[in-house]
């Protein structure tokens, strides 16, 4: 069978298998529970099998699947493997609280595709190494430039990988009802089956599955909603009509007098929480208490909307001044990441051509856009499943997936004026991640709708790590080990050890992820900033630029990553401030010095010799000079 | 397969340049201009029941990027096949 039939017949069954769940819950009251089990069991199963069907033991099967992975099919591996647990249920949210502010991420994290497309891709590919620390070392010489490039890949990705692995454990305990610290290991089995098995192989065709089931379970709330609100099944075009509405009923809530006087409640609840901390009497304890139920108390007293009369609501107001400036910065940052990512990178070294990895890219932010072209509909629909929904209904009446969603700790329903009636200020959203996971129910879909939600999440977080993962044990044992510390390793060695790495690290991922440490979700949005300012200047200017040398480029990446490291901890632990630049956007001072560094410091030294400079020349002309054949020698 | 001539391969290079700059010009236009530092004039035009400035930040930007990649894979694989610099795909 080829390629296109097994997919289409996997697509057709996965959507068969929803269907027949949706039928037995309508007719057979199926549990809740056995429809979450269900479905981690069949998407896990299906990851665990494809890993041991496309199992591996040869070098560039390991490392790059062979070189014969087609364009389409990589750029949904592509798609997986970018968007993680953040994209999938955090995005939609961010969106929903953020407004106009949030779009800084679907932009950034899109256009960096073109960066990527015209500056690094197919030039990569070209060059045919095996890791992006592999590139780093064949074009700067030396092991310098290599181990930076470890370091570097190493930092970005780790503190990725924990997100996602957190991702994991959150899925799992809030379906399933396992415990949080079991749910990480659980996620884990399904991970590293596919990785230590077969590598790159295997990881890329089990993204390729999880691809389908992400955007399947991505579309079909929004579509359901959008057809029943206006029979029509794009919702990214009926969404426009949500927003307009969306709007009145903000203005309503904003004049309504009910809504008005329970958020002077909370007005006076936050008034008096402040009153007491500033009383000296107050213990260390008790303030930090006090000061989270002023935080809450002030967000529940904010009107929906700027002002009673206002024609549009705040929601879709363009930033101003520093508001704009951090902005434009954060989409910069977000761009370049995503272009300097090497888990991403490393999957344009998989096409069977040059030609295959330019088309590839296009493919990769095809399948990617659909979801993110999707999600400010699905914020949209979420606002107005509340609005319409949840406010106004009595507080007797409200249904039993209010009490169920309790304990996960996304939102709380508290009646604060006593009326027996939900207002839009009783509504206390703990974290804006409510929007992609309850929406389904908020709307009154059936609960396999949100299992659908769950496998979805749980794909998009396996998904990345299983790239991560591979992206870490691969700089440890191919660049760090054979290139640097025995070059006479045997290939059995190799592998022998990236499986070992993969287990070791993805359990320690799993120990610190256990601690639910409240930084990880910053330092993923920082894992961009760092990666553009390392990894985007080195390479860009190495391949562009014949006259960068080992100096130049070992400078810009110090450079570049010492001034966003210096920025991002100065800003957010001891207030600096340069421009008012937010801390998630560090990046845009390091990128540019980088740059800047680089060519500098070459200029300053001697040009790289002549075997170097043809190299850079020929990786211009696809399949012209010897370049992808020089490097794979040395495998 | 034959070499590249001198000629050919400046003009090759030019070409991909060219088309380098268009594209990345593009990107910055709607990306930065048309989505960012406008975008609160564009908001007073409506399209589609979208205040356009909302829309472009939203989706018309993502639409557009996508686009621009699909026409710079196309334009250079056509130009590779031009100077028959291309490999044959491995089965």
């Amino acid at each position: 069978m080829n390629l296109r039939k097994i997919f289409t017949l996997y697509t057709v069954g996965f959507l068969g298998v929803t269907i027949l769940l949706g039928l037995a819950e309508h007719f057979f009251d199926l549990p809740n529970r056995w429809i979450g089990w269900i479905f981690m069991g069949l998407s896990l199963g299906i990851y665990i099998v494809i890993g041991i069907l496309t199992r591996t033991s040869d070098a560039d099967q390991y490392y790059v699947a062979g070189r014969g992975v087609p364009a389409i099919y990589n750029g949904m591996a592509t798609g997986s493997d970018w968007m993680s647990a953040a994209s999938f249920i955090s995005m939609a949210g961010t969106l929903s609280v953020q407004g106009f502010s949030g779009l800084a991420y679907v932009m950034g994290w899109t256009g960096g595709y073109l960066l990527l497309a015209v500056f690094l891709g197919p030039y990569l590919r070209q060059f045919g190494a095996y890791t992006i620390p592999d590139f780093l070392g064949a074009r700067y010489g030396g092991n310098a430039a290599r181990l930076v490039g470890v370091f570097s890949a190493i930092l970005c990705s780790f503190t990725y990988l924990i997100a996602q692995v957190t991702g994991v454990g959150l899925i799992v305990s809030r379906f399933i009802g396992l415990d949080f610290n079991v749910g990480v290991f659980v996620g884990l089995i399904g991970v590293l089956f596919c990785s230590v098995l077969g590598g790159m192989r295997s990881v890329t065709w089990t993204q390729v599955a999880q691809y389908i089931i992400l955007i399947t379970s991505y579309l079909v709330p929004v579509v359901v909603l959008s057809w029943q609100l206006f029979s029509n099944p794009v919702p990214q075009l009926a969404y426009g009509k949500v927003l307009q509405l969306n709007n009145q009923s903000a203005l309503a809530i904003t004049r309504d007098p009910q809504e008005k006087a329970t958020r002077e409640i909370w007005k006076a609840e936050a008034a008096a929480a402040d009153a007491k901390i500033k009383d000296p009497a107050t213990s260390a304890e008790e303030k930090v208490k006090l000061t989270a139920a002023s935080k809450t108390a002030t967000t529940q007293a904010k009107a929906p909307a700027a002002s009673d009369d206002a024609t549009i609501g705040n929601y879709l107001t363009v930033p101003k001044g520093k508001g704009m400036w951090n902005f434009l910065a954060l989409t910069f940052c977000l761009m370049v990441g995503t272009a300097g990512l090497p888990h991403i990178l490393a999957r344009y070294y998989t096409t069977p051509s040059v030609r295959e990895a330019r088309t590839s890219v296009g493919w990769s932010l095809f399948f990617i856009f659909l979801l993110y072209f999707t999600a400010p509909a699905y914020a949209a629909f979420a606002r107005f499943s509340v609005f319409t929904k949840l406010v106004g209904s009595k507080v007797a009446d409200l249904p039993s997936w209010v009490t169920l969603w309790k304990p996960a700790g996304l939102f709380d329903v508290v009646d604060k004026a006593g009326d027996g009636i939900v207002q839009l200020a009783d509504f206390v959203i703990k974290s804006s991640d409510f929007v992609v996971l309850a929406t389904p129910e908020i709307a009154g879909l059936p609960f396999v709708v949100t299992g659908l939600i769950m496998a979805g999440g749980l794909a998009a977080a396996l998904s990345t790590a299983d790239g991560l993962l591979l992206t870490i044990a691969n700089g440890i044992s191919h660049d760090l080990y054979y290139k640097v510390i025995n070059p006479q390793a045997t290939l059995v060695r190799r592998l022998t050890i990236t499986k070992v790495f993969l287990i070791v690290t993805a359990l320690i991922a799993a120990y610190v992820a256990t601690f639910r440490l409240a930084i990880i979700v910053e330092l993923v949005a920082w894992a961009f900033s760092l990666a553009g300012a390392s990894f985007f200047p080195a390479l860009v200017m190495g391949i562009w630029w014949k006259r960068t040398n080992k100096a130049g480029a070992l400078a810009g990446m110090v450079t570049g990553l010492a001034v966003t490291l210096f920025y991002m901890i100065g800003s957010r632990f001891y207030g600096m401030s340069w421009f008012g630049t937010a801390t998630v956007a560090s990046g845009v001072f390091g990128l540019p010095l980088g740059f800047i560094v680089i060519w500098i410091v070459s200029l300053l030294t001697p040009a790289p010799d002549k075997a170097t400079q043809d190299l850079v020349v020929s990786v211009r002309y696809p399949k012209s000079g010897s370049a992808s054949a020089a490097i794979n020698a040395g495998h | 397969m034959s070499e590249l001539t001198e000629q050919q391969k400046k003009d090759y290079w030019r070409y991909n340049l060219r088309l380098t700059v268009i594209l990345l010009a593009i990107w910055f236009v709607v990306g930065y201009l048309l989505s960012g530092l406008w975008a609160g004039e564009l908001n007073k035009v409506s399209f589609l029941g979208f205040p356009l400035g909302y829309y472009m930040a939203a989706q018309g930007s993502l639409a557009i990027f996508v686009i621009e990649i699909a026409i710079y894979a196309r334009l250079m694989n056509k130009k590779d096949l031009e100077y028959g610099i291309y490999e044959e795909a491995k089965k």
